[in-house]
């Protein structure tokens, strides 16, 4: 067990449900408040980037001042103040980590005894077994297990900063190839500030022979994390990646602004596979990270697939709308959600199937669970554009009720301009019931234990979704979270 | 030896819903190894004493008092008297969409154990427990690996209820119209499953509206509900004279009161 005093410091909140609240006292270089084309420049020379790659963050800043705040996106279905983007810090990093990327048995022994606090040890003997992990802290990857193995097999994970050095013909060829900068407000951001993240690139015929997780972390007060996450499953391959987060307590807002773009070319697969576990915020609201992402795969070739599983527990705010265009004769989208708010969170979260190619099927089982008084809004489009002859797509959509002060909300979009496409769509609301509980409360199991049983059971089908260890955490979490929801 | 005379005493218990008066003074004592049955036209309020007797939400006792093993449980959650050895097999039993039958049974086997000071079962063990039982109640093994109830058929659904009597092995049985639904094969199976379980330091009470269980369970005690009160009460013959002669006799007041 690692000493608490070395790596908590008081947050100033107050939250026993939040056990990953605490904060790391790592030292941290960081820039200084607000954005301006100086903090861009910054962002980029800190990481010796090559010049295309600054343009294109120039590209993307002025597009962002261009179209002003207000340009934002307000069709969401959440309230909270405005943000200000001046009052943010863009860059943030262990001071240690000056010179990354480097190997573990550099990594500043501080760190590694933080993620060990939460849970993800780095050390070469304790690692988690079959899972290689990206450790992000704040604007930087800090570390990075079974690159020996990984190497072997030709696969390619590593920080995104490091791909930008070591392979930047991939990274060039890739980077906005499915999120233009251009795409969104969070987005156009996220091009021009974008600090760290993830790469991974699985060559011809390769299937990954261990999953790829990448844990993200923030640490630093004021600061926004903006990483930025690059696969691409080259033909015939096929990889599983995860992503975990957490962050400590905070009484202010902490802005998160992420984006993950995905490739898979013909007959590869990508599974991913996301524990959102950001701080949400204290009983009455206050605090909590502000989740913005862009999130989307191109199953590009025929017979691709791309497979999204999220399990949302965390964030004040979340808005999340991870998508498949489905580009490929025959290619496959799966979006698998639990979204669960308690307290004062919101979420409002879904995808997007646009289906380009023939004989594209997707499908869509989305489970949101509201407790307290928090809201909770599934947002999804279906697209069938004229030249996906025979395309299908499913679409569930469950909403459950805990008390009687929140809210749960499916608002489905379903385009369709090809006759021969099959759409079906299902959605249902629920309440956990009385009876269920009396059920099991007569059976010897306490009522809180009754009621988590209960909201297990309805999130199954998406949990085993999950990679086995991921689906016991997933669990896990939803019991922290469900905390006092009922009696 | 036990430290209390009978394992529960029902005093002068008065329930309502809604202000409705449903159970309007019933006296009843249930010893160990005694098997009751309570018989009763519908809306007698058969089912509202098993229920409040488990500890059901939505019931409020008046007056009187439910006194088991020596203390009264009126205050007393229901979980609680679940590990203290109080079994209610549902009327209608509930479906629990994605909550594995097996999983369910775990976790109720050790939740009691637990409230017992005792350890949780081993997974080995709770594994040929369940499989012993599981073969007494003719279950489908498939059952116990789907959701709990979901998409049982109405005799699964009893037969269920009974694998947990089996499992959980309480003191006490409140038995709510389990024989209701039953096809012939179904209710010898359920009735077999209650029979196994039946001993001299078990006590069970069956409610139902028809005789046809108590052909397979013989009761020691037949009480007749009718309005919220007990209006006889005798052994096993009373079963028979009721079938024969139907409600009406014992509404009219008919034959004297007996008291266990």
């Amino acid at each position: 067990m690692a000493d608490q005093k070395v790596i908590s410091r008081q947050t100033g909140v107050e939250d026993t449900q939040y056990k990953w609240g605490f904060e790391f006292d790592i030292e941290s270089e960081v820039a200084p408040k607000g954005l301006n084309e100086g903090t861009v420049r910054f962002i980029s020379a800190k990481k010796k980037e090559p010049d295309w790659l600054l343009k294109w963050r120039l590209k993307a800043f002025e597009h962002w001042v261009d179209q002003g705040d207000d340009a934002s996106p307000k069709w969401a279905k959440l309230n909270f103040e405005d943000i200000d983007f001046q009052d943010i810090i863009y860059y943030a990093a262990p001071k240690s980590s000056d010179d990354a990327p480097k190997s573990l048995d550099d990594v500043d022994p501080e760190i590694l005894e933080a993620f060990d606090k939460l849970g993800i040890p780095l050390h070469e003997q304790e690692k988690l077994s079959g899972v290689a992990i990206d450790a992000v802290l704040d604007s930087v990857s800090v570390a990075t297990t079974y690159q020996d193995m990984l190497k072997e097999a030709g696969v390619i994970f590593c920080p995104i900063s490091e791909a930008v050095q070591k392979y930047p013909d991939l990274v060039q060829k890739y980077l906005g190839s499915v999120v233009p900068y251009s795409d969104n407000f969070y987005a156009t951001l996220n091009s021009a500030v974008f600090s760290d993240g993830s790469f991974c690139y699985v060559p011809p015929g390769v299937r990954c022979p261990i999953e790829l997780m990448t844990y993200f972390r923030i640490n630093e007060a004021d600061s926004g994390q903006f990483e930025r996450t690059l696969i691409i499953a080259d033909e015939g391959s096929y990889v599983s990646y995860l992503e975990g987060c957490t962050a400590p307590m905070r009484k202010s807002h902490q802005l998160h602004a992420a984006v993950v773009e995905l490739v898979a070319l013909k007959d590869a697969e990508i599974k991913y596979s996301t524990l959102q576990n950001w701080y949400p915020g204290d009983k009455n609201g206050e605090g909590g990270v502000y989740n913005f992402v862009t999130k989307r795969g191109a199953a590009r070739g025929e017979n691709s697939k791309i497979s999204w599983t999220q399990v949302e527990t965390g964030s004040a705010i979340t808005w999340k709308y991870p998508s498949v265009i489905l580009q490929g004769d025959n290619s496959v989208g799966e979006f698998y959600s639990v979204a669960l708010v308690n307290n004062y969170q919101q979420a409002d979260t879904g995808t997007k199937m646009i289906h380009i190619g023939k004989n594209t099927k997707s499908t869509i089982i989305a489970k949101g669970i509201s407790a307290g008084k928090a809201q909770s809004t599934y947002r999804g489009q279906v697209s069938i554009l004229p030249g996906a002859d025979n395309a299908r797509n499913f679409t569930q959509c469950d909403s459950l009720l805990i008390g009687d002060e929140c809210g749960a909300h499916t608002v489905p979009y379903i385009e369709v301009r090809n006759p021969t496409a099959k759409m079906g769509h299902e959605a249902t609301t629920s309440k956990v019931n009385d009876d269920q509980l009396f059920y099991l409360q007569q059976r010897g199991i306490d009522l809180e234990e009754s009621n988590y049983m209960i909201i297990n059971g309805f999130c199954r089908g998406i949990f085993k979704e999950l990679p086995f260890e991921f689906a016991m955490e997933a669990s896990q979490l939803l019991r922290v979270s469900l905390e006092g929801t009922v009696g | 030896m036990s430290n209390f005379e009978k394992l529960i005493e029902i005093k002068n218990l008065h329930v309502s819903v809604a202000e409705t008066e449903i159970l309007k003074g019933i006296n009843l004592s249930i010893g160990e190894g005694e098997v009751h049955a309570i018989m009763g036209p519908n809306g007698s309020g058969k089912s509202t004493l098993a229920n409040v007797i488990a500890g059901r939400p939505g019931y409020s006792v008046t007056s009187g008092d439910i006194v088991y093993k020596g203390d009264s449980i009126l205050k007393v959650a229901p979980e609680i008297r679940a590990r203290a050895g109080i079994f209610l097999a549902f009327q209608y039993p509930v479906e629990l969409p994605g909550v594995r039958t097996w999983q369910f049974l775990k976790a109720a086997i050790d939740a009691i154990r637990k409230g017992n000071g005792q350890e949780e079962l081993k997974i080995r063990d709770f594994d040929k427990l369940l499989e012993e039982k599981r073969q007494l109640m003719e279950m489908d093994p498939d059952l116990v690996r789907r959701s709990v109830n979901e998409g049982f058929s109405g005799g699964e659904k009893k037969r269920n209820e009974i694998l947990q009597l089996a499992l959980l092995d309480p003191s006490l049985a409140l038995l709510d119209e389990t024989d209701s639904g039953l096809d012939i094969d179904a209710l010898r199976i359920v009735s077999h499953g209650v029979n196994i379980f039946k001993s001299p330091e078990k006590s069970i009470l069956i409610v139902t509206h028809y005789q046809r269980i108590l052909d397979y369970i013989t009761p020691d005690y037949v009480h007749v509900l009718v309005d919220g009160k007990i209006v006889r009460s005798g052994d096993s013959s009373l079963a028979m004279e009721l079938e024969e002669k139907g409600y009406d006799w014992v509404k009219d007041g008919a034959g004297e009161e007996v008291h266990p």
